[in-house]
């Protein structure tokens, strides 16, 4: 194993202890997505025999999906500030760890951590409702290679905001994935949105995972057109999220903030 | 003794208006413990920072083992180690479980044998298996500069490592320092608010005040120089005048 491997199984040792002696977080991992799955999956279970039979699976497909990206957003914001909360940043930022070993250590995390949650509501639709996301194949896998790749870009951007502006900033930990869904066209087509809005949701990556979603589910095939267009954007908002974090970093160097975490 | 394992020249840093370290130059021996002393918001704490790489210097230069700290940081933190009383080990993991992960982020491969032979030398092997979290806080200190041993460092930065243990445990502290060191060379750079620990422990001293160096040598030295009676009279000095004098005149 090289040096850089080994820091890199290091911080993933670290976190995997993490989550194993801690039943809450363990929960974290599934406790929120199922309560999604289940108010949207009794909401469209009702719309199903109300008026629109194709609503259940685009509602739950989804939840399922927008949890993909919400894991991995938050996989990478809460590895580092679970550090601050326990005070043992420093520790972390006194090692020989480059910030890109770092990432990518959080990032894994994220992957996992994104498998497990979608795995496990992809079970519970299927036994709850019927749904068998399974069912459709392969197609969907790259739009959710993609929403993961928007989530490690989020989650950077989220954790350079918590390193710069320490606790203050924490609530971004959950508010920007709920600032973005909105955008996202998450359960309902772009065009719903108001005109002016439209060219700022197409400007995110997830807004094309999610009409490439409804387009699998509707005809089970994949949209090459909206997989490119979300995969081109997520390499450009990866770049400004790394950017933005080196950016970030410099500026917590330079003020001297960084042993000012988790002694607020 | 004589090879120099920090050469800090006219280092200097600036928060705004505030100046945390002014033009501060001092250098540190291999194998000695050097103490790092002066009031509150003296500037200590940046200092140690600065060597550190987690803040980047105003002006000046610090040079770590002959690196540049600012440019070779990664290869600074390789070498080198930091513990403080104001920073902790997750306290949901055993001791082993915490001392392994950082055996992997410095490269120790054979994680298992390093942890064992750390808890030997902090004579605490009985608590491998114990969540960090349920320790007595003489025995987390100890955990603690086990985490700070773990790379064999060349140079140790200690911030307050005895800040509120008991005096026997501080002691044992102070004993397994002064063995690591007189063993396997290792350098230290000391903060600590205890005069009398620093008397014992210090080989050499640098007094700050305000981000300036004010005095700077053997604690006996220093204290002669000052003509006081301890080093302790001659912190109060420091700390009310902002700088050195006679003590003894000062407390006239």
């Amino acid at each position: 194993m090289s040096g850089s491997w080994l820091r890199i199984s290091g911080l993933l040792l670290r976190y995997f202890y993490l989550y194993r002696r801690s039943a809450a977080r363990l929960m974290g991992i599934l406790f929120w997505p199922v309560m999604d799955l289940l108010v949207w999956g009794f909401l469209t279970t009702y719309l199903q025999r109300m008026v629109l039979p194709s609503a259940v699976v685009f509602l739950l497909g989804a939840v399922i999906f927008w949890d993909v990206f919400y894991s991995a957003q938050q996989a990478i914001t809460l590895s580092i500030t679970e550090e601050i909360w326990v005070r043992n940043i420093l520790n972390i930022f006194v090692a020989p760890v480059s910030v890109a070993e770092l990432l990518l250590a959080t990032s894994i995390v994220g992957v996992a951590r994104a498998g497990v949650s979608a795995a496990f509501l992809a079970v519970l639709a299927w036994s709850l409702y019927s749904f068998n996301i399974a069912a459709l194949g392969l197609a969907l896998v790259p739009f959710l290679f993609a929403l993961v790749l928007f989530g490690w870009a989020m989650g950077m951007f989220t954790m350079a905001l918590v390193l710069r502006f320490g606790q203050a900033a924490e609530a971004l930990i959950w508010g920007i994935p709920f600032l973005i869904q909105p955008l996202s066209a998450v359960f309902y087509p772009v065009e719903v949105l108001p005109g002016w809005l439209q060219p700022v949701a197409k400007a995110l990556p997830s807004t094309h995972v999610f009409e490439g979603m409804r387009e699998v589910l509707k005809t089970g095939t994949v949209d090459a057109r909206r997989l490119a267009a979300a995969l081109a954007l997520d390499v450009l908002a990866l770049l400004l999220g790394a950017l933005f974090f080196a950016w970030m970093l410099s500026r917590v160097r330079e003020k001297g903030y960084l042993s000012r975490l988790g002694m607020e | 003794m004589n090879e120099r394992v920090i050469e800090v020249w006219e280092l200097a840093k600036r928060f705004g208006d505030v100046v945390a370290v002014d033009r501060l130059s001092f250098e540190v021996r291999r194998g000695e413990i050097f103490g790092l002393l002066g009031p509150n918001g003296a500037g200590k704490t940046t200092t140690i920072q600065l060597l550190l790489g987690l803040t980047t210097p105003t002006s000046g230069s610090a040079r770590v083992l002959g690196m540049d700290v600012t440019r070779d940081t990664r290869r600074v933190l390789q070498r080198v180690n930091f513990s403080s009383a104001y920073i902790s080990l997750p306290s949901n993991l055993t001791v082993r479980q915490n001392l392994k992960v950082f055996c992997r982020l410095y490269g120790i491969r054979r994680a298992d044998e390093r942890v064992r032979e750390l808890l030997e030398l902090f004579d605490i092997p009985g608590i491998a298996d114990r969540a960090t979290g349920a320790l007595s806080s003489g025995q987390l200190t100890r955990v603690n500069l086990c985490k700070a041993f773990v790379n064999h460092p060349e140079v140790l930065f200690l911030d307050e490592p005895t800040a509120s243990l008991d005096p026997d445990i501080a002691d044992k502290v102070r004993t397994a320092l002064k063995r690591l060191q007189r063993e396997q060379g290792v350098s230290i750079v000391y903060t600590s608010h205890n005069m009398r620990e620093v008397e014992i422990l210090c080989d050499r001293v640098l007094f700050i005040s305000r981000g300036k160096a004010v005095a700077q040598g053997s604690p006996r030295e220093v204290v002669e120089r000052a003509n006081g009676a301890s080093l302790e009279e001659v912190f109060i000095a420091i700390a009310r005048d902002g700088e050195l004098r006679d003590t003894a005149a000062a407390s006239e």
